[in-house]
């Protein structure tokens, strides 16, 4: 695995040095190996502090509405789950394509520190990676479905918006069925679902991590941050509130969501908030047949798009289960 | 000194509650929150850290403190201010505790904020001395002792018994109250303060090196280049300063209602781009910007108020939730590092 | 439990005139119809309509009024929208007096001033001025420069023109941006006008305005051979609390809501250029 980051950073460096690109979008080490950071690197000698682990989850498309958008070209390694919400920036106008080298990189997974505490191994000093184990403080192997992010247990294996690909190993699993929790909250009775979603959204503390995180969240100026919308706030200042914000937020990205699951990875309360926009694709394929956002430019949204065969809203009767 | 057995502990929750209202760490949805306790909910005090500071508890998210009603051009004002008698908060740590002193400094100083010194005067705070300090803790590099937390009663979990000191009278009177507690000696706390004492100096931060925040070099500092790498990642949400148990910035606003406006104060975030928005300027314009407000104001312009206290108790909140691992401990690393 | 400075008071509206085509001057006093509390010049209250918004506006009329409070008010965002559709006998809320103030009775006094103002900067103003007229023995001459995009747009005109002007050494230098029918003063920008009177620099000089005025004329007293100790201004910032806890007008170790709004230049120099 660790050939995985030599020839990352052998990327990284000849894109630089050759001068066809003028920086780099990739991570950065942190003070340990989990705590890596999104980073821009104008030189070789920066590249330096570059890495790519099992920790570099963060979507780095998000940083490429405003990279995009600057003087030359800039290179990035995106993740396939990454190249999915790339491309649905594109489809959007939201990035200058031409400005972006698009390196796809191989992924078998990333971890969540959470899980690996929840492992009883303390702190985590070292991580030595393998396809489906990983090596902890050379010492204590786990399997590496028990540290993954709870999204990439689902993955979508494949790049969809590339330059050039840098894969040294396929993806073997991540084959799980994205919609088995949406489907357990569907079979719940009415009161069941709304005292686990009331449950799961009072911890929220509004601190907007997941709209800033959201590759699709790309408007300017958020209606809950404009105070001339009437509608904007900063707290739940009742319950209402605090059950309302996430769904229309879900609503806002519905159709254009690539469900990345950054909105779950960064949430610091731990609401599965990914759960909601699963919800809204399960609907969106049963209503207008399987779509999905970010794989194909071509294709047209089925929210933005009105067909005489479009469902009709009396057609539909449902949460009364 | 007093001690109950840990697995007898729910009859000291239930003795505790059934005095004064309670306040502790509580797990809902699998996050760990200071909360009301009551039978049924899921007390945790062996995990180490709460998501939301005990912050919380006195300066609350959303807090209404007055209604408007209006008829015709008459507006009448409602004080709707929560008035509270004595309540209890358990397993505060060390780091939250110190953070009360902080946010004393801001609340305490005149003019009185008076919500926040109704809940402070009538808290009545049992500690909990940290078994388990994790990588990200540097409560140390602040003076703060995590092996003697203080407070009104402070308390050990250790070979599965807990003992409570009483510190302050406050806290004597409620535990001298408790009939499921016996008496104790100290030979097993003194020997937790050792242990505890020791995995604390082990740990990663414990010795960052803050004496490049020394107060006089406040525009030096300022205009440091590192800021604009430090800050590059930021996405500008709020998970750092609410989560922070000394970051105590506010918003005022209005709720309409059916029958008349009710205006509440809650956590506002330095790291939003409105934060300092008037109607035709805006005097921090990107987040480089507001990422060195908000570090600068912790390590430099707080201290500069405060004689040399840091706005920051080192409880490593930031270092764990920050979605992209954006935190103070490098922010001190990076501008220490001349 | 003590009283809360966030709960406001109730102020009934007296009086609206209307100075410019965006700019409404309220008369304020109490549901008892007495001044709802004092204040010194420079001096802030926090002002709301339940609903609105709140908002910090500096007190126009000067201490010296003890009849009611004034406040000048540009129509610029809703709360000011909602405040200039107000009527004669509405109420609003009121709290404060915040900041530090002009140091009238330190600082300036036995002085010569010079005011120069642009725009709406004239508000703050006119509470130290009229305070000097009042306190004329305290003080040497006055001279006051101001500017604005047109006639129409200068604020408080008629008093400038009919009770200003006919101060004993006052000399009032009124300007306008571009030329316009019917003024037959001035035509310019206030930061070389300034430099065009060449006022001595024995004055003590309070400058309020738009940053980019401040910053040129500034510039200007510089050149005339002021000293950054001898010049004052009054800042703008986006405030809720008032009084040094919510925030929000932090920069560098100072708040403006509480520290100032009332900086010597050479003081505000040390600070971040984040205001």
């Amino acid at each position: 695995m660790q050939r995985l980051e030599v020839a990352f950073l052998e990327k990284a460096k000849e894109l630089l040095s050759s001068g066809q690109v003028n920086r780099v979008l990739a991570y950065k080490k942190g003070e340990f190996c989990y705590d890596v950071s999104p980073a821009v690197f104008y030189s070789v000698e920066e590249l330096e502090n570059a890495v790519y682990n099992g920790f570099c989850g963060a979507n780095l498309s998000k940083y490429l509405i405003q990279e995009s958008k600057k003087e030359g070209k800039v290179a990035v390694f995106l993740k396939p789950c990454d190249t999915y919400s790339f491309n649905q920036l594109i489809k959007e106008h939201r990035v200058n394509r031409e400005n972006v080298y698009v390196v796809g990189i191989e992924c078998q997974g990333k971890f969540s520190i959470e899980k690996f505490y929840k492992t009883g191994v303390g702190f985590v000093a070292s991580v030595q990676e393998d396809l489906d184990s990983v090596l902890v403080n050379g010492e204590t192997k786990i399997d590496r479905n028990a540290v993954k992010l709870e999204r990439c247990l689902v993955c979508k294996k494949q790049h969809v918006v590339y330059d050039e690909l840098l894969v040294i190993n396929e993806k073997k699993d991540g084959d799980l069925d994205r919609f088995e929790m949406v489907k357990k909250l569907e079979a719940m009775t009415a009161d069941e679902r709304f005292a686990f979603w009331k449950e799961q959204l009072s911890k929220c503390i509004r601190c907007n991590a997941c709209r800033n995180v959201c590759p699709a969240c790309t408007c300017t100026k958020c209606v809950f941050d404009n105070d001339d919308s009437q509608i904007s706030s900063k707290a739940n200042a009742d319950s209402f509130e605090e059950k309302l914000f996430h769904i229309i937020r879900a609503f806002h990205v519905a159709g254009r969501c690539t469900d990345c699951g950054e909105c779950s990875r960064v949430c610091p309360q731990n609401i599965p908030l990914h759960l909601l926009n699963r919800k809204y694709i399960s609907d969106i394929n049963e209503f207008y047949g399987e779509f999905e956002a970010g794989k194909d430019i071509a294709q047209k949204g089925p929210l933005t798009n009105y067909t005489t065969g479009d469902i009709e809203p009396n057609d539909f009767k449902g949460g009364n289960k | 000194m007093k001690k109950i057995a840990y697995q007898n502990i729910d009859k000291l929750y239930g003795e505790l509650a059934s005095n004064l209202d309670l306040y502790m760490p509580i797990k809902k949805a699998g996050a760990l929150n200071f909360e009301k306790y009551e039978n049924g909910k899921e007390a945790d005090i062996e995990t180490l850290q709460t998501v939301k500071s005990v912050k919380d508890l006195f300066f609350p998210q959303v807090e209404h403190f007055v209604d408007f009603k209006t008829d015709g051009t008459k507006i009448d004002v409602i004080d709707t201010r929560e008035i509270r008698s004595e309540f209890a908060i358990f397993g505060v740590r060390a780091c939250d505790l110190k953070s009360l002193e902080v946010l004393d400094k801001v609340f305490l100083q005149e003019p009185v904020d008076s919500m926040y010194k109704n809940k402070r005067d009538n808290a009545v705070i049992f500690t909990l001395a940290c078994q388990n300090p994790h990588a990200s803790c540097f409560c140390k590099v602040f003076d703060i002792d995590a092996s003697s937390p203080k407070g009104d009663v402070e308390c050990h979990l250790t070979n599965g018994v807990l003992y409570l000191n009483p510190i302050t009278e406050k806290g004597a009177n409620l535990v001298n109250k408790l009939t499921c507690l016996e008496d104790a000696t100290s030979e097993s706390v003194d020997l937790n303060k050792q242990e505890i004492k020791a995995k604390i100096d082990a740990l990663p931060f414990s010795n960052l090196d803050l004496s490049v925040f020394k107060g006089e070099n406040l525009m030096e500092l300022f205009d440091r280049k590192e800021w604009e790498e430090l800050s590059k990642a930021c996405l500008g949400c709020g998970t750092c300063t609410f989560i922070c148990p000394t970051c105590q910035c506010f918003d005022v606003r209005d709720f309409k209602t059916n029958n008349g406006v009710k205006r509440f104060r809650c956590w506002d975030s330095c790291m939003y781009s409105e934060f300092t928005k008037m109607a035709a300027e805006n005097p921090r314009k990107n987040q480089m910007q507001r990422f060195r407000q908000r570090f600068m104001h912790k390590l430099v312009y707080y201290p500069s108020n405060n004689g040399g206290l840091y706005s920051c108790v080192g409880c490593g909140r930031c270092v764990k939730k920050c979605p992209q691992s954006l935190n103070i401990v490098k922010v001190i690393k990076k501008l220490g590092d001349k | 439990m003590v009283n809360e400075v966030l709960i406001p008071h109730i102020g009934v509206i007296t009086d609206i005139r209307k100075d410019t085509p965006d700019v409404k001057t309220f008369r304020v006093v109490g549901l008892d119809g007495k001044k709802v509390f004092e204040h010194m010049p420079g001096q802030c209250a926090m002002l709301s309509i339940p609903g609105v918004g709140e908002a910090m506006f500096s007190i126009t009329s000067s201490p010296t009024n003890t009849e009611f409070m004034e406040f000048s008010i540009k129509k610029c965002g809703c709360l000011t929208s909602w405040l200039h559709a107000m009527t004669v006998g509405q109420q609003v809320t009121i709290r404060g007096p915040y900041g530090n103030g002009f140091p009238v009775t330190t600082d300036f006094k036995g002085k010569n001033m010079l005011f120069i103002a642009g725009g709406i900067g004239l508000a703050p103003l006119r509470s130290v001025i009229n305070y000097i007229r009042d306190n004329r023995q305290d003080y040497g001459t006055i001279d006051i420069v101001y500017g604005s995009r047109s006639m129409d747009d200068l604020v408080d005109f008629r008093e400038i023109e009919e009770e200003w002007k006919n101060e004993k050494d006052f000399n009032v230098y009124l300007t306008i941006d571009r030329e316009q029918e019917g003024w037959n003063g001035h035509v310019g920008f206030v930061p070389s006008y300034v430099k065009e009177v060449n006022i001595p620099t024995d004055r003590t000089a309070v400058l309020c305005g738009p940053p980019i005025m401040i910053k040129f004329t500034l510039q200007a007293l510089l050149e005339l051979g002021f000293n950054k100790t001898q010049v004052y201004t009054t800042l703008e910032f986006r405030m809720k609390c008032g009084v040094g806890k919510c925030g929000r007008c932090n920069v560098g170790n100072k708040y403006i809501c509480k520290d100032g709004p009332v900086f010597r230049m050479d003081q505000l120099q040390e600070l971040p250029s984040e205001y």
